[in-house]
């Protein structure tokens, strides 16, 4: 019995068998053999089971991923069949008396090699497929698995270095139960992702794949960031009850479900959600979610070979919208580059990729991709109840640039006999200092703010939130950020405009009540943070709050305000 | 008697997995020989990994080569496969 420190990611209690979603120890002895028939048909055994794993993968991709994505496993099923391959092994073990593990290590490293050699980028890449491939056969020859989240099919915790947003969307919620990752924080994709999926989860614990074995027994308590291996009988118990206790709290929050977000003194906020994919949307509206604050578009754009068409987004955003009924969607265009990257757009590699080539920086030198986005969005529009978000606005001038482009495109489809909504509200999101400085300036132009706060934090504060040893800079109750936000609230108020927040900061429980008291409209956050903080905010009195505005405007520290806030509310 | 066909590659990025894995499951699925030839170099239009060896960019020049008793049907289906999935015309 031990404990992990990690951070929690999504709410939750989970407890089940550890499945460890990484690649087991593939080493092996180069042996001479004596029976090539045996060997031989070792290599064809561990061929077969590759092969129905993969086609259950590749059947679980197409669910999940996409035919385009399950595409990549009809290729690996192929080089598992294909007679160049497979001769050669089979060649190999007969003539060098070799053991099925060499032959398989050579011949693969032979086209491995080829493939890295050429000069053509992609086909170099593909070298990394071979490479797939062959694990997975090296794996069974060595009687062992070869994890893939498709191939769950009984109660577990997952248990990870990290999960990629292809692993997460392959997660099956009928058998992961909960998981937990050496690294990442409560804004990494899979700490969003966790909340989106509403599964138990605990990030950054840098050493469970090292501390957990196959099978053990695992608590993930993703309400106080705890990971518990192989708990006493008395854990077990005292965790269900933790587990209980949230289910009933669950319910008491879901009574709030079809309910305003008043505050105590009947001031009206709005509570809206971030999501990534329609499917999230299903889960905002379980969650009692107003609206949609962020809809991040990038993964229509990820884990593919090339640019989503105008069709394919146009479908994903009517979608979004048709679902959300008259409820507000807020679409933010394109945030790709940087840490984001698709290989298919071939950016170079970058010094300090937060500070460059990204978000609206590259959407306006690549009209082409942004145009296909907007044209998308335009047609969408009609559908429901859309505005459209611009990010990473660091000058006016960018602004105008990206709503000239807009207004150009709604009039090539207006001259196409294309119907065009004409009450989209079109904003920016205020992540770069420089912007939030100025937002007196912007508010008479834009319709709308929205505070991405996690950029916000990192640019105002100069440290990268990804880096753990910066990370104590990462002060969302900085009263440096509490000023910009402010700023940002007055200057669109002053112009009779909203403004919104719609990162992580605006869900967490010690931001709400300070917000609130800044006179923030819309909230936005994980679909599962809406009923907590809509049962926080009915407590709360907004006006009571705004008197303490100057004072927690005018702290030092932000340990000072965090306690100021926790005597304020009882926390 | 083998029949054969020229074609010239126009996807941008040139003959990449997906249409790769869709021209050899439709080789596989006829009895004739089938070949594919770039640059000099033949390979087995029924081998992904021949196939994908030889890293065939936009606006190359491919020969196909069909050789047995459904020589034609295959060449035909394989020439359809390619428009289709606009890789070459």
């Amino acid at each position: 019995m031990s404990n992990i420190n990690g951070i929690a990611a999504s709410s939750g209690i989970a407890i089940a068998k550890a499945y460890i979603l990484a690649s087991p120890d593939l080493s092996f002895e180069k042996k001479k053999i004596d029976n090539p028939e045996s060997e031989v048909e070792r290599l064809h055994q561990a061929l077969d089971i590759s092969k129905q794993e993969l086609e259950k993968i590749k059947e679980n991709a197409r669910k999940t991923l996409g035919d385009e994505h399950a595409e990549i496993f009809s290729a690996h099923l192929l080089v598992l069949s294909d007679p160049e391959m497979i001769n050669p092994i089979q060649d190999k073990i007969k003539t060098d008396a070799v053991n099925a593990e060499t032959a398989l290590e050579e011949t693969a490293n032979m086209f491995i090699d080829m493939f890295k050699a050429m000069d053509n980028e992609y086909m170099r890449e593909r070298a990394a497929d071979i490479q797939d491939v062959t694990k997975r056969v090296m794996a069974h020859l060595l009687g062992v698995t070869f994890p893939d989240p498709a191939l769950i099919d009984e109660e577990v915790v997952v248990i990870a270095e990290d999960l990629t947003p292809s692993d997460t969307a392959q997660l099956n919620k009928q058998f992961v139960k909960g998981f937990t990752t050496n690294i990442g924080g409560r804004t990494s994709h899979s700490a969003i992702m966790a909340r989106s999926l509403e599964i138990p989860a605990v990030v950054g614990t840098k050493t469970v794949t090292k501390d957990v074995k196959k099978d053990d027994l695992i608590i993930v308590d993703g309400i106080d960031g705890q990971v518990i291996l192989n708990p006493s009988e008395d854990e077990i118990a005292s965790y269900k009850k933790k587990q209980e206790d949230f289910e009933k709290q669950k319910q008491v929050w879901a009574k709030l479900k079809d309910e305003p977000t008043v505050s105590a003194d009947d001031v009206h906020v709005e509570l809206v959600a971030n999501i990534g994919t329609p499917e999230d949307v299903i889960g905002v509206l379980n969650n009692g979610g107003e609206g949609v604050g962020l809809y991040r578009t990038e993964f229509l754009y990820m884990g593919k070979s090339e640019l989503p068409t105008e069709e394919e987004q146009f479908d994903a955003y009517k979608s979004v919208l048709e679902q959300m009924g008259n409820k507000p969607v807020v679409v933010r265009t394109l945030d790709i580059g940087g840490d984001k990257e698709l290989s298919y757009l071939k950016l170079p590699e970058e010094m300090n990729p937060f500070l460059g080539f990204r978000a609206i920086r590259l959407c306006l030198e690549r009209d082409d991709i942004f145009r296909t986005q907007l044209r998308a969005l335009l047609r969408a529009s009609t559908y429901g109840n859309l505005k459209i978000m611009f990010p990473m606005i660091a000058t006016l001038d960018e602004f105008r640039q990206a709503k000239a482009l807009l207004l150009e495109e709604k009039d090539n489809l207006k001259n196409e006999g294309i119907n065009v909504s004409d009450d989209i509200e079109v904003g920016i999101m205020v992540e770069i200092p420089s912007t939030a400085v100025i937002a007196r300036q912007f508010a008479k132009e834009v319709d709308f703010f929205s505070i991405g706060t996690n950029d916000l934090i990192q640019y105002t504060m100069a440290a990268d939130r990804m880096n753990e040893r910066v990370s104590y800079l990462y002060q969302p109750y900085h009263p440096a950020i509490l000023n910009l936000v402010h700023n940002v609230i007055e200057a669109a108020h002053a112009e009779g405009k909203w403004a919104g927040m719609c990162g992580e900061m605006a869900g967490d429980s010690i931001a709400i009540p300070i917000l609130l008291g800044l006179g923030l409209d819309e909230f936005s956050m994980s679909a599962t943070s809406i009923l907590p903080a809509r049962t926080q905010i009915r407590d709360l009195s907004k006006q009571d709050l705004a008197s303490y505005k100057d004072q927690l405007l005018s702290m030092s520290t932000a340990d000072e305000v965090e306690k100021f806030v926790r005597e304020k509310t009882n926390q | 008697m083998a029949v054969e066909k020229t074609m010239k590659i126009t996807d941008a990025t040139g003959v990449h997995a997906r249409p790769a894995t869709v021209l050899v499951n439709k080789a596989g699925s006829f009895a004739s020989d089938v070949t594919l030839e770039y640059n000099g170099k033949s390979v087995n239009l029924k081998s992904i990994m021949g196939v994908m060896s030889l890293g065939i960019p936009k606006d190359s020049e491919i020969k196909i080569t069909a050789d047995g008793s459904d020589e034609q049907e295959a060449i035909d289906a394989i020439v359809d496969v390619i428009k289709k999935e606009e890789l070459g015309e």
